[in-house]
């Protein structure tokens, strides 16, 4: 096994020093009936040759966005990620490192992690951003955790037009405490305000959006804010980082927590993972929150040097009542957006932007001059918008991918009300000439209807 | 060497990336957005790109990292991350997949995860296996909530978990977080549960016991069998944490020992990097009884076809957005069909030998609390050593100037000024004498040279404290 060094020899000569006669003689304390006496029933060794065929062939029988053109979205993204954030994340001294307990010697991921947090506040405008949570559906349960911490509160309400499985997760992550959640229900594609203000009291820990939401489309954020705030609760927001780029950020409406898939940042979509679930909020909670947190400090000489810091927050110091379990998070993913957002930059990042606002209209207003298909909403929308389809949407899926083009999300899956939605995404890497092909074979769909 | 941060290297008018030309009609964003929605200003660096690429590669090189040396981190198996299955993860095929996509267009990914599976069962020794967790802890907290389900099918609320005083943090984390009660339970003499102890606790509102199997001491709980007929008994549950799996791979499964659950860390036993704490990943093995309840969607196999199984009325639902950490899962694919089954129990032997040499070697010159064979990690105690004033953290700090990465220290909690050594079996014979030379040496140094070390790093000790008294999370102009 070429990943082992000790030989035969070695082995023989290690037992001699321990003054054992066997490896066998090593796994004496494991009770006989429970020792295996065959090999599992796992296929014999690949040699390195062999293992990288087979794996071409399993890639092979997947649909690859370099050989497919994308408008799909729904909560992962087809970005363009440039190769700087590749090379970088590739270095060995990144991604064979340890969890930077050893400040002396791990400098280079803390000094990261402290961009990568500052780069997160500047983009959300938020005071406080951890170093990372799993993914934007258990941040966005960590989130709803904190609140009910910081308010003592047990009932949260969260909108229906959250993403379906970002609403599973936070319900699952409250399933052993005595917290309830509630759906907002939805009018015209958008969190209901009234029915908000009606259902909203001073038990309620969190007001929960996503905005742009599910369908795309851009929430009342200000206004949901001060509702929220007006009986004490958070208001908790789920954005794309992408769409900061223009929109306003979180800090000023006053979110209280800002979440978010920071799969957009660098990161491949990787059938779902590893993505990295970026989490803000403001300094006065900073004690609540999950997750580690790298700080500024100084050595004995007066350096300036970096520090996991406020672990007594966390499992390994305070076990039981620690604000989490989280111990690994998504480290080299947080990396990847810390490089990617240094490449984008202030003009980059507003540019890539703009081209998926840009885009997407473009793509909107095509496809609502084709017959038979409109607007399901007439919200503002960002790079996402949902669609009526003159016929079922798994029979347009069909026939896109004939001309190889993975079409839009069908909505009926989780909203059965929208039997005919489609939820199409449109980046900054999908071209005019991509976008007119795939209205010219809706526009031809439509027309055998 | 001092790195400024991106912030301070940044300059107006700078740009990193060449974005493609608009080729749509350029209508401007008022138009299209309300304007009060729109930003008024971006406050992001602006940075050239061989700024960028200088800047990240100076802050890689003051790492550490296991291509560049040797961590005999106890309960972190840090062991080789092999090239392969870096080159796997990153081919197209593999990497560019939407996961909404259709599954007759992701039939290779669906197969990978279904063959990764059925493998991490058969090794576990459980009956059915959800790849969804993104980490060890995540896998508990899984674990936790299915333990919960499954009473409350059977009608029955239990409250509380009992957890060995030497368990990881995430375990009584990870119970708490559900709503459990964490009980305590205490280690004997020879380091494992006490069993009179565990008898005393074990009543019919214990849901399980999270054990850690070898534990953190590294130390083969011998009386599994009867633990688990105590804790079977009275209805409960046994949850291994699978931390230290490691040493049992191929040797014996924590399914036939009587575990109910078991959780795997791909970025530990089965060689995935830890990118500098993580992503991780960490499926969740369960026995039959449990399996209606697992998160959904499952992948499972109808005929030739693979399909993603969102139909199960038990479920606790997700726990993660899609279906895990799916670019490390192929990673622990390749190593797997690279070891073979024959490869498999050669890891853990190599494991198990390696730390046991080690282990021989510190014998006269360290306090070693429990004298016995152990499996993939041991623990010495720096209680010697505190005589003369040196503490633990002295003795991790001074590796580091003779070129090692220091062991775990101060846990597990019931040792001494613990440090907790686990070698793993990709080093050499040659490497570990190398660490024990340096850390008998280190046994013997003067009090100064410890207390002062490392001398030779980026920066010395640096002020924790002040770190968390007025926390400077961020840079500000």
């Amino acid at each position: 096994m070429h990943y082992i060094p000790n030989t035969d020899g070695d082995r023989i000569e290690m037992l001699q020093a321990i003054g054992l006669a066997s490896v066998d003689e090593l796994f004496s304390d494991i009770p006989a009936q429970v020792r295996i006496n065959a090999p599992l029933k796992l296929p014999s060794a690949f040699s390195e040759l062999e293992l990288l065929e087979h794996a071409r062939q399993l890639g092979a029988e997947n649909a690859n966005i370099d050989d497919y053109v994308c408008f799909r979205g729904a909560g992962a993204y087809d970005h363009f990620i440039p190769s700087v954030v590749k090379q970088i994340v590739s270095r060995a001294e990144f991604y064979t490192s340890y969890t930077p307990y050893q400040a002396e010697i791990s400098q280079g991921t803390l000094q990261a992690i402290y961009e990568y947090q500052t780069l997160i506040c500047q983009l959300t405008g938020m005071e406080v951003s951890n170093a990372s949570m799993y993914d934007g559906a258990s941040a966005l349960a960590e989130a709803v955790l904190m609140s009910c911490r910081v308010t003592g509160r047990d009932r949260l309400l969260l909108s229906q037009t959250l993403h379906p499985e970002y609403r599973q997760v936070v319900k699952a992550y409250l399933q052993g405490i005595s917290v309830e959640a509630v759906e907002i229900p939805y009018a015209s594609g958008l969190t209901d305000l009234d029915w908000l203000k009606k259902e909203l009291n001073d038990r309620v820990a969190a007001v929960v959006v996503q905005h742009p939401n599910f369908f795309g489309l851009l929430e009342e954020v200000d206004e949901i804010s001060q509702i929220a705030h007006r009986v004490g609760a958070l208001f908790v927001v789920s954005v794309d980082p992408i769409s900061l780029g223009i929109l306003q950020p979180p800090g000023t409406y006053e979110a209280d927590i800002a979440v978010g898939e920071g799969q957009v940042l660098g990161n491949e979509m990787c059938f779902g993972g590893p993505y990295l679930g970026f989490f803000a909020t403001r300094e006065r909670f900073v004690r609540n929150m999950p997750g580690r947190l790298v700080g500024a400090t100084t050595d004995s000489e007066g350096r300036r040097g970096f520090v996991l810091t406020l672990q007594t927050r966390e499992q390994h110091i305070r076990r039981v009542k620690a604000t989490s379990n989280i111990c690994s998070n998504e480290s080299l993913n947080a990396l990847a957006a810390a490089v990617y957002l240094t490449a984008l930059g202030k003009e980059g990042l507003r540019k890539v932007a703009l081209l998926c606002l840009r885009k997407a209209h473009y793509a909107w207003r095509e496809t609502a001059k084709l017959n038979g298909f409109s607007p399901l909403f007439s919200g503002t929308f960002f790079k996402e918008f949902s669609v009526n389809c003159p016929t079922s949407p798994p029979k347009i899926n069909q026939v896109l991918l004939r001309q190889k083009i993975i079409g839009g999300l069908e909505l009926k899956g989780s909203y059965p009300e929208h039997e005919n939605g489609l939820l199409v995404c449109v980046t900054e890497k999908r071209t005019k000439e991509q976008i007119d092909e795939f209205v010219e074979s809706l526009r031809k769909i439509g027309e055998e209807q | 060497m001092r790195e400024k941060l991106v912030f301070e290297i940044s300059k107006k008018g700078r740009v990193g990336v060449s974005l493609p030309r608009c080729d749509v009609p350029e209508e401007e964003p008022e138009r299209l957005i309300p304007e009060r929605c729109l930003r008024k200003d971006l406050p992001l660096p602006e940075l050239s790109e061989p700024e960028i690429i200088r800047h990240f590669t100076r802050l890689s090189q003051l790492n550490y990292a296991v291509d560049t040396g040797f961590y005999p981190l106890g309960s972190c198996t840090m062991k080789y991350n092999p090239r392969v299955n870096e080159e796997i993860a990153s081919l197209p095929g593999l990497a560019r997949l939407h996961p909404y996509q259709p599954e007759e267009l992701c039939q290779g990914a669906l197969r990978l995860m279904y063959e990764l599976g059925e493998y991490l069962a058969q090794i576990g020794g459980m009956d059915a296996v959800t790849l969804q967790p993104a980490a060890g802890a995540h896998g508990e907290l899984t674990g936790m909530l299915i333990i919960r389900a499954y009473f409350l099918s059977k009608g029955q609320k239990r409250h509380k978990v009992i957890i060995p005083d030497s368990a990881h943090g995430t375990n009584p984390a990870s119970a708490a977080l559900c709503g459990y009660q964490a009980v305590e339970v205490k280690s004997d003499k020879k380091g494992c549960v006490d069993i009179g102890e565990l008898n005393k606790l074990v009543d019919d509102d214990v849901a399980a016991i999270m054990l850690t199997n070898p534990n953190t001491l590294g130390l083969f709980e011998g009386n599994i069998l009867e633990i688990a007929a105590i804790v079977h008994r009275a209805g409960g549950l046994l949850y291994c944490d699978g931390a230290n799996l490691n040493a049992l791979l191929g040797v014996a499964r924590p399914g036939d020992m009587g575990f109910d659950l078991l959780h795997f860390n791909l970025h530990k036993t089965f060689s995935t990097p830890h990118g500098g704490g993580g992503p991780g990943s960490g499926p969740l093995g369960v026995k039959k009884a449990l399996a209606p309840f697992l998160p959904v969607p499952l992948v499972v196999k109808q005929g030739k076809r693979y399909l993603l199984n969102y139909n199960c009325l038990l479920s606790i639902g997700k726990v993660r957005s899609f279906y895990g950490n799916f670019g490390v899962l192929v990673k622990a694919y390749a190593y797997l069909l690279s070891l073979g089954s024959e490869g498999l129990r050669q890891v853990a032997e190599n494991a198990v030998l390696n730390a046991n040499y080690l282990m021989n070697r510190f014998k006269d010159h360290y306090h070693l609390p429990y004298d016995r064979i152990c499996k993939h990690e041991f623990v010495l105690s720096g209680a010697r050593q505190k005589k003369r004033g040196i503490r633990a953290l002295d003795i991790a700090k001074r590796l580091i100037d003779y070129g090692f990465h220091p062991p775990t220290i101060y846990f597990p909690l019931i040792v001494n000024e613990a440090l907790m050594i686990e070698p793993t079996e990709t080093e050499s014979r040659q490497t570990l004498d190398r660490f024990a030379d340096a850390l008998i040496k280190i046994a013997g140094e003067d009090v100064k040279t410890l207390k002062s070390a490392p001398h030779h790093t980026p920066v010395g000790r640096l002020d924790e404290a002040a770190a968390a008294r007025e926390p400077n999370l961020r840079w500000k102009k």
